[in-house]
């Protein structure tokens, strides 16, 4: 009868796909191992002490858990003269991030806004060269912003960093936020208008509750960025406006005797610890906001 | 008392292209004016303009006796209702609807007022806080019309509102919107590109092609006298039958001859004895072309045609014949005899033809 030789043939198949689908799962899964493989050295070699080390397998347990490294890295950890660690630093990435990510994501809403819906003569020609500052290479600016920070009288402070990470990230925000208001209908706009709403107006009340889930996008992208940032962060601060990075790259670079890798690991997770609080929190946002499409009204 | 609208000579350009050429229009307080034309001949730049959110090229704009040529948009007293609705997708209903107060400055306790007003007036008081996207489309229709009636603006401008309707919907909301401004008397633009809106709701329809006014008028000019072959065909359903023709003078009564497809030509009789050029195209809506007997009066010619097709509709039957080498609609009786193949004795009323020029396409008479 056709009924009993289909069943076979459909529970074989099923039979299949489910083999298909643990051979995916345990591929992934090796992938993952050897992607984490890197952090699980990292944390492990922070808590133990540097005998161990010595003594021990790098990819054993800590015999004996010690937060001793990361005592030191946060606040004892030299990096060149100075020894007050990695906290200082922090700081300064701090002070630097949070306003130069308001800032540019602000400035980016802005620009997007009007080159998407205040369409004006050259409109295009002024977002196809922010575009392309998003494509030079950052060395090729090192020399004229230099200059510019001389000449502004800002070299070597936190604002002058702000200021540098400002420029160089509306580039990206912009190209966010016009693609996003790219796709809200111009009807809105012009109800807007009519209404009596200005162009401040419009943006405020209309525009930004609207923008959430591009704000997450930019946001984590900025952020990421800055924090990251080495580059600007060694050619443009000088002894005390060091953000994390450049401290990080100090402390395990000037080790004078022996190399404390605990410390040097505990270093890096710290500064790394707040991209990745950023990403565990919003990522989910993240990925959402990309993908968000046009608005239905 | 000033016009509400006077538009004298408007030209508006993208660019090198000229979309709207030499516009005049002007309404009175209370009329109910529709633009009508097929897509692209520039129905929304012409209330774009209107309501100043695009600049014009040349020409003059006044709305109740204020010269507004270069007025901005907020400050010419008009309401708008745009084809999307273009409501706020952020702002519940009464946000929405109390927008544009919000921003006037206008007192909390008066905007409350309105609001309540207009939410019972279109019946959304349910719905008031909800957002946009929780609407269906016919709600959404509604919250648009309740931001505009809200203002309540010397002129309220209408973009296709009832476009993305359904069909037995879109009849419903003509009829409200027909109550609605006979209760207000508020005076309106309208555009749309469906001739019977046009037909059912204006008190006076400027037709458009190709940024040029072909025609303005009352609906019962338009349609009893179109000003051209353009107008003749787009206004009505089923459209005006347009039939080449030829005419002589015999006897002193000027007689009209159309080929019929088998046998001699029709030979029908001008109604008013007009002088008419060798070569007309004879313009006749469906109507017009009965059942022989059932229709009669002084300018009714009967002549036998033979029918190609017959479509009964309900009320009515059509049917499709050939005259002049044209497919020819004839309204016939639902229970009428015609067949397909068999010729039927059909009355031609002569008393409400249109004569048009086949060069030029102008109306002759
Ligand atoms: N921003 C613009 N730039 C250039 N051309 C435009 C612009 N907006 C409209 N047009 C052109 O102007 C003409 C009229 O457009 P409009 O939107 O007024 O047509 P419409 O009569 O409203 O048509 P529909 O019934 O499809 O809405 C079209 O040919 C269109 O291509
Ligand atoms: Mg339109």
């Amino acid at each position: 009868m056709a009924d009993t030789s289909f069943v076979p043939a459909a529970s074989q198949s099923r039979k299949g796909k489910l083999a298909l689908r643990w051979l995916l799962y345990i591929l992934l899964g090796l992938f993952a191992l050897f992607y984490l493989m890197p952090l699980f050295v990292m944390i492990t070699t922070s808590l133990k002490s540097l005998d161990e080390i010595r003594t021990g397998d790098l990819i054993a347990l800590p015999r004996e858990v010690t937060f001793d490294a990361w005592r030191t890295a946060w606040s004892g950890a030299c990096t060149g003269i100075q020894c007050e660690g990695v906290r200082p630093f922090f700081w300064n990435s701090i002070l630097i991030a949070i306003p130069a990510v308001a800032i540019s994501t602000l400035l980016g809403a802005m620009n997007g806004y009007v080159v998407a819906q205040w369409r004006f003569r050259g409109a295009n020609i002024i977002f196809s060269l922010m575009l392309f500052g998003c494509f030079i290479p950052f060395q090729v600016v090192l020399l004229p912003m230099a200059r510019i920070l001389g000449m502004m009288g800002i070299a070597g402070t936190i604002p002058g960093l702000i200021f540098v990470h400002v420029i160089y990230g509306l580039g990206f925000t912009t190209l966010f936020f016009r693609n996003y208001y790219v796709s809200i209908p111009a009807e809105l706009t012009k109800a807007a208008k009519v209404d009596g709403a200005g162009f401040f107006r419009i943006f405020w009340s209309i525009f930004l509750p609207l923008s959430l889930p591009i704000i997450v996008v930019t946001v984590i992208w900025q952020f990421t960025q800055i924090w990251n940032d080495f580059l600007f962060g060694v050619s443009f601060s000088q002894a005390g406006t060091q953000p994390v990075t450049v401290a990080l790259n100090n402390i395990v670079n000037s080790t004078t005797g022996v190399k404390e890798y605990n410390v040097d690991m505990a270093a890096a997770i710290i500064a790394a610890l707040p991209t990745l609080f950023v990403y565990v929190v919003a990522g989910k946002y993240f990925v959402r906001g990309l993908t968000a499409g046009s608005v239905k009204g | 008392m000033d016009p509400i609208l006077e538009i004298k000579n408007l030209y508006k350009n993208y660019g090198p292209v000229e979309i709207l050429k030499d516009i005049n229009v002007s309404i009175e307080p209370g009329d109910f004016l529709v633009l009508v034309g097929p897509s692209g001949c520039g129905k929304s730049t012409l209330l774009n303009c209107i309501a100043g959110l695009e600049p014009i090229t040349g020409g003059s704009l006044h709305i109740g006796g204020q010269d507004m040529t270069n007025v901005s948009p907020k400050d010419r007293d008009i309401a708008m209702v745009f084809q999307s609705y273009a409501l706020y997708p952020t702002m519940t209903v009464a946000k929405n609807i109390t927008f544009g107060m919000k921003v006037r400055g206008v007192d909390q306790a008066t905007q409350n007022q309105k609001l309540a007003h207009v939410a019972q007036q279109l019946q959304i008081e349910p719905l008031l806080n909800r957002k946009p996207g929780q609407l269906s489309g016919g709600q959404r229709q509604r919250v648009a019309m309740g931001r505009a009636l809200v203002r309540d603006p010397k002129l309220f401008l209408f973009d296709e509102p009832l476009s993305n309707l359904d069909a037995k919907l879109r009849v419903e909301m003509r009829t409200e919107i027909k109550a609605l401004h006979q209760r207000l008397g508020a005076s309106m633009v309208y555009v749309t590109h469906d001739q019977i809106e046009a037909m059912t709701l204006a008190s006076k329809i400027v037709v458009m092609k190709g940024g040029v006014i072909q025609q303005i008028g009352t609906p019962a000019e338009i349609y009893n006298r179109p000003a051209n072959l353009f107008v003749a065909d787009f206004m009505g359903s089923p459209a005006m039958n347009l039939i080449p023709a030829r005419t002589r003078r015999s006897g002193g009564v000027s007689l009209i001859e159309i080929k019929r497809k088998e046998g001699d030509p029709i030979i029908l009789q001008d109604a008013n004895n007009r002088d008419l050029p060798e070569e007309v195209i004879l313009g006749v809506r469906p109507e017009d072309i009965a059942d022989a007997g059932i229709r009669a009066g002084a300018d009714t010619q009967n002549a036998d045609c033979i029918i190609d097709i017959v479509e009964p509709a309900g009320a009515d039957t059509y049917a499709v014949l050939q005259l002049g080498g044209k497919h020819v609609t004839a309204r016939l009786h639902s229970e009428t005899t015609a067949a397909p193949g068999v010729a039927q004795r059909l009355a031609f009323d002569l008393g409400k033809v249109s004569y048009f020029a086949p060069d030029t396409g102008l109306r002759l008479n």
